[in-house]
């Protein structure tokens, strides 16, 4: 490789292209125009956490910085209120881009690990998919030992009149930490699932190929 | 007037502001004859009622009046007011056009004396002004209206306020007997420029334009700066009279936008660079104006208009299009979003905060009679199947006054082919 191909391979920006291909709706991010109207509707902007707000990540995107871009925190704090969607002059679907971007860093793994709303995505799927039933006593308090034991305790107390009051009004049951509520065809549940699976992963192959 | 006998050598033009007037005075000057239709009661359309031009910052009188002069010393352009087209049938060369001309309840005779105006009580909103004001019911469209010919509103027919005009002019000009009548014109081509109107801004919104008083238009700005406007000239904020001298530009109010209008309208940003202008002769010792914007389209030789701002220090650019306004408990518009240099967040009051707002084509939405082929902003697309229908001006495209003219010459040299060709048929 001469010295200039060298160079030039190092300017050569496949993260866009990458992001087309694999990300759902990705295919927009290039429409951006960089006018700011969705990061200045965003309501989670007020926030510090929110590093880089919509168009950054446009921008970071076609500027290549895939590292910066596939393990920052941001696109997991959309809070989905498509303000931004509304508002684009572009029309670009920037609520489904943000989840397609996360869905993407979590595939590779390059999604912080501890991130609440990544956590959460994670501990819902795994939770809702065992029994084809979501039982939230298990869920909610899946994120309240998220960080720890103590900090678990310290969570479950906070929120103990909202569990109480729960209980009464017979919205949540205690009993639902033995086992719990399931679906009957909990084999047909895996089954869909795996088809899913299956039909998602062959869409991505052929994407890749060609 | 009417009596006028269009053949089909004759040439049509809709709408008589800057560009249709142009085509026209062209037309007519290479001897042809041509009958200008224009909708208003009188002449000039959007340019009439801008302050000053870019970018030389001259008034639009000074290029109103020569050509009303061209106009009023050529005998082979016949200008029907208050009239508008209602049918087009025939073919290239040969076209029939149905013209509905409304009472002026004024003949001839005025001398605009303007002895009706005084006696009249009524006032009705005054559109020259964008509603901004309002005027007597008996009035002269504007300071240059050509014809210089007072119009009663339709309003104050039959109530006592007619009767006070009536017998108040000196010149028996008042006849209220007037009615509505659909005239037929012949025309071999016909030079479509019935111009822009400004976009909705109240469909944007987030800029809350109709419900925040001191959130206003560009074309509404131009008329606060002119000293034919509602305030005298003065730029004062129209929730509490206040001097506005913290004033917010807003670029790309409807333009480049999907859900408004597709096209960049081009003028906008040029209109509001031209506007801090405005504010600094107003306010020298302390205007201050902030623009916020996209990108700044200065097209061409504007540049130069564009770094001699930039280099202003009164005026201040933001990149960042605002994602909302609200008001704060002293009336204040208050501007939010990100700044896209720095990706810093803004939350900055304003006395006024003027939107920038886009050209809409007249034409969009309005049933022009017979087939015309227009683009996805509504604009009139040159296109053989439009026959001898040909688009000018702002009716074509998004432009300035400067270039509006060229549209209306190309488009007035189109018709007068078409015609010339209908004369050696005929020969």
């Amino acid at each position: 490789m001469s010295a200039n191909t060298a160079m030039a391979e190092k300017y050569r920006n496949n993260f866009l292209k990458e992001i087309e291909e694999q990300v759902e709706m990705g295919d927009w991010v290039k429409m951006c125009m960089q006018c700011g109207v969705c990061s200045g509707s965003c309501p989670t902007n007020f926030q510090s956490a929110w590093e880089h707000p919509p168009q950054e990540l446009f921008m970071m995107i076609r500027a290549g910085r895939r590292e910066e871009v596939l393990t920052t925190t941001s696109m997991w704090n959309c809070t989905s209120c498509y303000n931004c969607i509304v508002r684009c002059p572009r029309k670009l679907p920037i609520t489904h881009i943000m989840h397609g971007i996360a869905e993407y860093a979590h595939r590779l793994g390059k999604a912080p690990k501890m991130q609440p709303t990544r956590f959460f995505s994670g501990l819902f799927w795994k939770n809702a998919t065992r029994t084809g039933r979501v039982n939230e006593l298990k869920l909610s308090m899946g994120l309240y030992f998220k960080d720890g034991f103590v900090q678990g305790i310290k969570n479950g107390m906070a929120m103990q009149s909202v569990a109480l009051g729960l209980m009464k009004a017979k919205r949540l049951s205690p009993f639902e930490l033995f086992g719990g509520h399931k679906c009957k065809d909990q084999k047909g549940i895996q089954a869909m699932l795996k088809k899913a699976y299956d039909i998602e992963r062959s869409r991505k192959a052929a994407r890749m190929a060609g | 007037m009417m009596e006028h006998v269009a053949t089909n050598e004759t040439i049509l033009v809709v709408g008589g502001g800057i560009s249709g007037m142009t085509a026209a005075l062209e037309a007519a000057e290479t001897g042809k004859n041509v009958v200008l239709v224009e909708k208003n009661p009188a002449l000039g359309g959007r340019t009439s009622q801008l302050y000053r031009y870019f970018p030389k910052l001259c008034h639009p009188v000074c290029g109103l009046e020569i050509n009303l002069r061209r106009l009023k010393n050529n005998p082979r352009v016949r200008v029907l007011t208050l009239a508008e087209v209602t049918g087009i049938e025939g073919s290239t060369g040969n076209y029939t056009v149905s013209v509905k001309v409304k009472p002026r309840y004024v003949n001839e005779n005025c001398t605009a004396c303007g002895d009706c105006g005084r006696a009249v009580e009524t006032l009705v909103d005054d559109p020259f002004n964008y509603n901004l004001g309002q005027h007597k019911a008996a009035y002269l469209p504007n300071a240059m209206a050509y014809p210089q010919r007072y119009v009663l509103d339709p309003a104050i027919i039959g109530s006592a306020d007619a009767d006070r005009a009536k017998a108040a002019c000196k010149y028996g000009a008042i006849d209220l007997d007037m009615k509505e009548e659909t005239i037929q014109v012949k025309a071999g081509a016909v030079v479509w420029a019935t111009g822009w109107q400004p976009y909705d801004a109240a469909k944007i919104q987030p800029y809350g334009y109709g419900r925040f008083k001191n959130v206003i238009t560009s074309v509404e700005f131009e008329r606060l700066a002119d000293i034919h406007g509602p305030t005298g000239g003065k730029i004062l904020r129209p929730s509490d009279g206040k001097e506005a001298k913290n004033i917010a530009f807003i670029q790309c109010a409807g333009s480049r936008d999907e859900n408004h209008l597709r096209h960049c309208s081009r003028i906008c940003c040029m209109a509001s660079l031209k506007q801090t202008h405005y504010v600094r002769e107003a306010y020298p010792q302390d205007g201050k104006s902030t623009i916020y914007y996209i990108d700044i389209r200065a097209i061409d030789r504007f540049e130069d208009f564009y770094q001699k701002v930039q280099a202003d220090p009164s005026v201040t650019f933001i990149k960042s299009k605002v994602a909302k306004i609200t008001e704060d408990e002293h009336g204040n518009p208050v501007c939010w979003g990100v700044n896209t240099e720095g990706y810093k967040r803004y939350t900055t009051p304003h006395d006024l905060v003027v939107l920038a707002v886009g050209m809409e084509p007249s034409v969009k939405g309005i049933n022009i009679p017979g087939h015309i082929v227009a683009d996805s902003s509504g604009f009139i697309e040159a296109d053989p199947a439009n026959g001898a229908v040909f688009g000018a001006g702002c009716a074509s495209n998004a432009l300035d006054v400067n270039r509006a003219v060229q549209s209306a010459t190309a488009a007035a040299l189109r018709a007068i082919q078409v015609v010339n060709k209908v004369a050696k048929a005929e020969a």
